[in-house]
């Protein structure tokens, strides 16, 4: 091996596989394997074909109900049944439905930084904002890394975001991610770390590192990755979980294959048009497009400070008659906290529907599905065709400030109007 | 290595189709039932598409194949459909793991030299795909060795079975 200065991904997959480096297949023990109710019935399937009898970690192992939540149908009622079931066999834990999205719960609850964590999610990359190398398979995969306790990873190529500025009023980390998904095409990171970097890091908070780390997909990325630092130590304090800090950062000499410099302050609010992530544009210039839908949520963009943001755009004031206001929390935690704040009476005097904690109207099986011609302004994370379970259907993509403001008009609407 | 040369007509796709559009979100009810969930394969890239596709066929398509989701039924349904193998001009990483997985081989090509309904010959190994409407010869991407180890298997789960573990 040599003494090269390495990359947080080459850090993490050095714990686990001594002397790799990019472009290096590393067998890596495992912190975490997850499923979610959508993906874990296959999973299972897939690990009972195998012949596999036990978990190798049961203790490391959790089935999130989440997707559908509750069950919107009989179907998937029983794939519900089919996972507890499951869960009581092999002696895994289980979060049942009503608990949140398995991102945030993971985040809030098990990520530590150095972990590496696998999840038949494709958006399990969202804790590599606590520096665990996070990253989503699909069942096969999930099922061999359950039954084993480890799994194979490339070690990726590292791209350095670095980022310096303060974020400008109206301006959010989910429109500089979405800007650097435009800069950066919806494949133009595919195989790739984002390693997130630079002075404004102490600024970024840790549900706004949540924000960008989740998005890393979308730019086609392995993972996205935060340093932990002292905003990851305060975070899992706050979690009650104070001993599962430890310090991670990139070495200074490491090897990137690419830097893109950004700075917050030159930033605009900014909203993906259908039907691809990296189409995006300046909010302003689409203002006036009709929105008969606008959801806040998801594993992006569903936490205590996104609710806090729109309850504070539309307090005292009524949501547009043309456009109904779909509000999920990403966790319990969330609407708890939201409510006692009292973001939760402010959005429902505004007009706003209170879903329950999980992925809600994201992915298109329930709980908000467009009609034909209709369109959503949300913020979420895909815009896919076909996304809200309509492919008559077309989605933006937006920060909650520009959700709220949308709601507000009845049309796409630049947030520092309203703020 | 991964295995002997396939043989097939092409049906043709453009660039990124998404997980979505080749297993919709609102079919996630059908996940536990394939068979009912192969008949809406692609359904939204080309609602033709499942009454198309002929046992054997080679499924040919732009950039960023399988962007999106992790959901493995992807790939399970594209194979179920008769589908032999994917050229593509890139692949998103779950979707190109998932599909090794399940024993179907994606290899990167300039697919812009293949048109709909062309016959190709696939060389895995030579790195060769041969255009046979046309006479063009491609250069194709290899898949890596652990990926091709698992495809000539036939997936991950049929490898796991048979060596027990990951083998370097
Ligand atoms: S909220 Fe949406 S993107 Fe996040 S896990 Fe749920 S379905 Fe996936």
């Amino acid at each position: 091996m040599s003494n090269k200065g390495q990359t947080l991904a080459e850090k993490i997959l050095n714990f686990k596989s001594p002397g790799v480096s990019a472009g290096d297949i590393a067998i890596a023990d495992i912190d975490l394997a997850f499923v979610q109710d959508t993906t874990g019935p296959l999973t299972m399937r897939q690990f009972n074909n195998s012949g596999f009898q036990y978990v190798a970690n049961p203790e490391k192992t959790i089935i999130f109900l989440d997707h559908a939540a509750p069950s919107p149908n009989r179907q998937l009622s029983n794939d519900h049944l089919f996972l507890r079931q499951f869960a009581r066999e092999k002696g895994i834990a289980l979060s049942e439905v009503g608990n949140g999205v398995c991102h945030q719960l993971v985040a809030e609850n098990f990520a530590c930084p150095g972990d590496v964590i696998v999840g038949s999610d494709s958006h399990t990359v969202t804790a590599g904002a606590l520096g665990a190398f996070a990253t989503g398979m699909g069942s096969s995969d999930i099922a061999v890394a359950m039954a084993l306790g480890k799994t194979w990873l490339r070690v990726p190529e590292s791209f350095l975001i670095s980022l310096k500025g303060t974020f400008p009023r109206g301006v959010y980390a989910k429109d500089l991610i979405l800007h650097l998904i435009g800069l950066l095409g919806a494949d133009g990171a595919t195989y790739k770390a984002l390693e997130f970097n630079g002075e404004a890091l102490t600024d970024i908070t840790m549900s706004q590192r949540l924000t960008i780390a989740n998005m890393a997909v979308e730019a086609g990325a392995k993972v996205g990755l935060f340093p932990s630092d002292e905003v990851t130590r305060q975070f899992l304090a706050a979690q009650g979980r104070a001993d599962h800090f430890r310090p991670l950062v990139p070495d200074a000499d490491a090897t990137y294959e690419r830097t893109i410099a950004m700075d917050l302050s030159q930033l605009m609010p900014t909203v993906s048009l259908p039907h691809t992530v990296d189409n995006t544009c300046a909010v302003h210039e689409i203002k006036g497009t009709k929105v008969q839908q606008a959801f806040i949520g998801t594993c992006t963009n569903g936490r205590l400070d996104d609710l806090e943001i729109a309850a504070g755009i539309l307090e005292g004031k009524k949501t547009h008659l043309s456009t109904r206001l779909l509000i999920a929390p990403a966790s319990r935690r969330v609407l708890k906290e939201a409510i006692s704040k009292g973001y939760i009476p402010t959005l429902l005097e505004a007009g706003a529907i209170i879903l329950p904690p999980g992925c809600a109207a994201c992915l298109g099986l329930h709980q908000g599905i467009l009609g034909d011609g209709e369109a959503c302004i949300s913020t979420a994370n895909r815009n896919f065709r076909g996304r809200m379970g309509n492919p008559e259907g077309l989605v933006y993509l937006a920060s909650p400030a520009t959700v709220a403001a949308s709601a507000l008009r009845g049309e796409i609407t630049d947030p520092r109007e309203v703020l | 290595m991964a295995g002997k040369a396939i043989k097939g007509k092409t049906l043709k796709l453009g660039d990124n189709i998404s997980t979505d559009l080749i297993t919709p979100g609102r079919y996630a009810h059908l996940r536990s039932n394939l068979p009912e969930l192969a008949k809406h394969v692609l359904e939204d890239a080309d609602p033709e598409f499942a009454a198309k596709v002929q046992p054997g066929d080679i499924l040919v398509a732009g950039r960023n194949f399988g962007l999106g989701s992790s959901r493995e039924h992807a790939p399970v349904v594209i194979k179920m459909s008769g589908i032999n193998a994917i050229l593509v001009k890139s692949v998103a990483r779950i979707f190109f793991r998932n599909a090794i997985n399940q024993g179907m081989p994606v290899l990167i090509c300039d697919t812009d030299k293949i048109a709909a309904g062309d016959e190709v010959e696939i060389n895995p190994d030579k790195g060769i795909i041969v255009n046979t409407t046309t006479g063009a010869v491609l250069s194709c991407g290899k898949i890596p060795p652990l990926m091709s180890a698992i495809l000539d298997e036939g997936g991950l789960i049929s490898y796991i079975q048979k060596h027990g573990d990951f083998v370097l």
